[in-house]
């Protein structure tokens, strides 16, 4: 038994920092500044096969595992939660259901470009009158002869407006079930179809270097053949694709807390108080030494769910892994930001030092791809506990 | 086509560099050591001309135990195989005995069109490995190239130095590149798990035949006497603005003849 990933990932790790120092670092705090999502680096990410690391090679993958995908996350995290995201929500959002759900033909289509980082997609669930709720959907989607015509809004969508965005896998209302319940469907909207608007970007807390939009859908007309699986699955689907997603969100809060104790503890060995480093004060230090418990416990819970994942454990047990790992590592997340802030005394409230930017960015992981409560929820059902 | 690339192990230079108290050789064993970065840059440019014309990129190294990391680096960008010549008497070599060596190891690989190599070493420094392997090999040799393309048997680059100039040269040629030629690429994960099936052969002297005598810290032309560690550097000087700050900025940067 070994609590360690392997020299392959390690090995991997070391090239991805390697990356992430030089390529991303330097500029994050710019392109956090100017809103501005970088989507060459984005390419060059692609170059490095971040976008492909999970998806077979057929489609220009490298046919390998969750866990590497996870390494790639907590590193560019470590230096970027905006780029972070933007990986974790190509891969985990973008082309995992297409690759789950797609038939060969949308496969062939949609993959090569997404996977080699040429182009991001999308997915749509969350609208404005449901979030944690999801399956309250209210956008349709009805047939009308051999094409879907899709009407509703869908809000807080990640890369659903870049450059290269090619397109948005939504979940809409296709009709009622035999009993009467809102039959769900997945549908992949090609950008740039007529009556498909991607609505101006919004003003973020942070991630100010990711890219999120309102979508709105007004009579958009797309093949009937980009129904994505089986249709009124798209509740299935998307819970399904959830939990791996929460895997990757838990390691990018991992990436975080670990920017965190790095900043802390060279912060505490330079700054002086009182003739000595701040490090030498154990109302400090003991701080910094809780950073560092966080950061081993987030990455502990945050690849062993990866691990069984990757193992092809029963997926109820992956979604309980995996929801653990999620509460776990972004609610420390939340907790090293604060902590490392202080730590910095009033420079950590200047956007001068990085510890501002994760502080600003760390909340949403708390909230994204399920929130606390919701992650508290599906833990509590998984101890038999009928919670509502 | 058949490229073989000269790829280099040195010290991280990010790091802190140490040299052996008894000879004043570089410590290459108890540091974290690198693919040299100019090197990275020779790698990138056999990649690009072996895609192009469906070539072989073959790395070499000569080195210590450690320096297979060099060519592990140099397989995970792409190229598809690796030699490393590693002999304990090696130890202290020249830059002469180097390109003995490595003359001989490019004769034993046999049949190569172009050898490929950064400018210069980012430990050593010295620029003189590729003239000399070029006079041992009977290859020609074009330094300093910012730009190059190969057709058929005919090389034509552009030389970067005082002047630019574009030559050309038949194969079998030796051509050191410069940091403008290209972005070397960093290694995919695919290409790290694809370079762990690649072949990468071990020769010592015995199988370059070459004498031990002839290389290593004895047969030196030159040696060195002592090492110095660079000074640590000052605190620097703080001019306080006083309404004549520019003024003192001006006289300091004179004084360095900056201005
Ligand atoms: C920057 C950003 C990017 C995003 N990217 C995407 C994306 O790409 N695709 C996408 O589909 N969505 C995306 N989202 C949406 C995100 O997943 C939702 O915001 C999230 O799931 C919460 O939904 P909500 O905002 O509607 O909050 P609500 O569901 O209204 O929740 C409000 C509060 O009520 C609590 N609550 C709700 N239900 C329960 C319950 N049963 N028990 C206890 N507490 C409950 C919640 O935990 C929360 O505290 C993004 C959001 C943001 C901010």
């Amino acid at each position: 038994m070994t609590f360690e990933l392997s020299a392959d990932h390690e090995e991997f790790r070391k090239v991805v920092r390697e990356f992430a120092e030089a390529e991303i670092a330097p500029h994050a705090a710019r392109w956090d500044r100017e809103h501005h999502f970088p989507v060459d680096v984005v390419r060059a990410m692609g170059g490095l096969g971040l976008f492909g690391l999970t998806a077979p090679e057929a489609y220009g993958g490298a046919g390998g595992d969750l866990t590497s995908l996870c390494v790639a996350i907590e590193e560019i995290g470590r230096v970027d939660q905006s780029l972070g995201i933007t990986l974790e929500a190509a891969v985990g959002l973008g082309i995992n259901p297409i690759l789950t759900y797609g038939t060969d033909e949308q496969k062939q289509r949609w993959l090569p470009d997404l996977v080699a980082g040429r182009a991001l997609a999308a997915f749509g669930l969350t609208e404005p009158g449901s979030g944690s709720d999801a399956g309250a959907t209210k956008t349709r989607a009805t047939l009308d002869g051999d094409e879907w015509v899709i009407d509703g809004s869908k809000q807080f969508i990640t890369n659903s407006g870049t450059e290269i965005t090619s397109c948005v896998t939504i979940t809409a209302r296709t009709g009622t079930d035999a009993r009467g319940k809102p039959e769900i469907s997945t549908i992949i909207v090609p950008s740039g179809t007529p009556g498909f608007t991607v609505e101006p970007a919004y003003d973020k807390l942070g991630w100010h270097a990711s890219d999120t939009h309102p979508l709105s859908f007004s009579g958009a007309r797309v093949p009937a053949d980009h129904l994505l699986g089986t249709r009124g699955q798209g509740f299935a689907q998307f819970l399904a694709t959830l939990d791996e997603g929460r895997i990757a969100i838990a390691a990018l809060a991992v990436g975080c807390i670990q920017a965190m104790l790095e900043a802390s503890v060279s912060y505490a060995n330079e700054r002086t108080a009182f003739g000595v480093p701040i490090g030498n004060k154990q109302g400090v230090a003991f701080q910094i030494a809780d950073l560092q418990v966080m950061v081993e416990s987030a990455r502990l819970l945050t690849y062993k769910a990866a691990a069984m994942r990757d193992a092809g454990k029963p997926r109820d047990a992956v979604k309980q892994a995996a929801a653990r790992a999620k509460l776990h590592a972004t609610e420390n997340a939340v907790t090293a930001t604060r902590i490392a802030t202080q730590v910095h005394g009033g420079y950590g409230f200047m956007e001068e030092y990085p510890v501002a930017r994760f502080y600003r960015d760390a909340k949403i992981l708390e909230i994204g791809e399920g929130t606390s409560e919701v992650q508290r929820m599906l833990i509590a059902r998984g101890l038999g506990l009928s919670v509502e | 086509m058949k490229i073989v690339v000269l790829v280099k192990h040195v010290p991280d230079a990010a790091a802190d560099r140490t040299f052996h108290e008894a000879d004043h050789t570089t410590d290459r064993v108890g540091v974290d050591g690198i693919l040299s970065e100019l090197d990275e840059y020779a790698v990138e440019e056999a990649l690009k001309l072996a895609g192009s014309e469906s070539g072989e990129v073959i790395a070499l190294t000569m080195g210590p135990e450690g320096s297979a990391d060099a060519i592990k680096r140099a397989l995970q960008m792409g190229a598809d195989s690796g030699v490393h010549v590693v002999d304990d008497a090696l130890h202290g070599s020249d830059a002469l005995a180097t390109s003995h060596v490595l003359a001989e190891a490019i004769g034993k690989i046999g049949e190569v069109d172009l050898v490929l190599t950064g400018m210069a070493s980012t430990d050593g420094g010295m620029s003189v490995v590729p003239a000399m392997l070029a006079e041992r090999l009977g290859f020609a040799h074009i330094g300093f190239v910012g730009e190059m393309s190969v057709d058929g048997g005919t090389v034509r680059a552009r030389r970067d130095s005082d002047v630019t100039e574009t030559v050309e040269a038949a194969t079998p040629a030796i051509v050191s590149v410069t940091d403008q030629i290209n972005e070397p690429r960093y290694p995919s994960f695919k290409g790290i798990m694809a370079a762990k099936k690649k072949p990468v052969e071990s020769w010592s002297l015995a199988d370059l035949g070459v004498a031990a005598e002839q290389v290593g810290l004895d047969a030196a032309w030159s040696q060195v006497q002592s090492v110095t560690k660079r000074p640590e550097r000052t605190q620097g000087e703080v001019v306080t603005d006083d309404g004549d700050g520019g003024i003192k900025l001006a006289e300091f940067l004179a004084s360095r003849k900056f201005i």
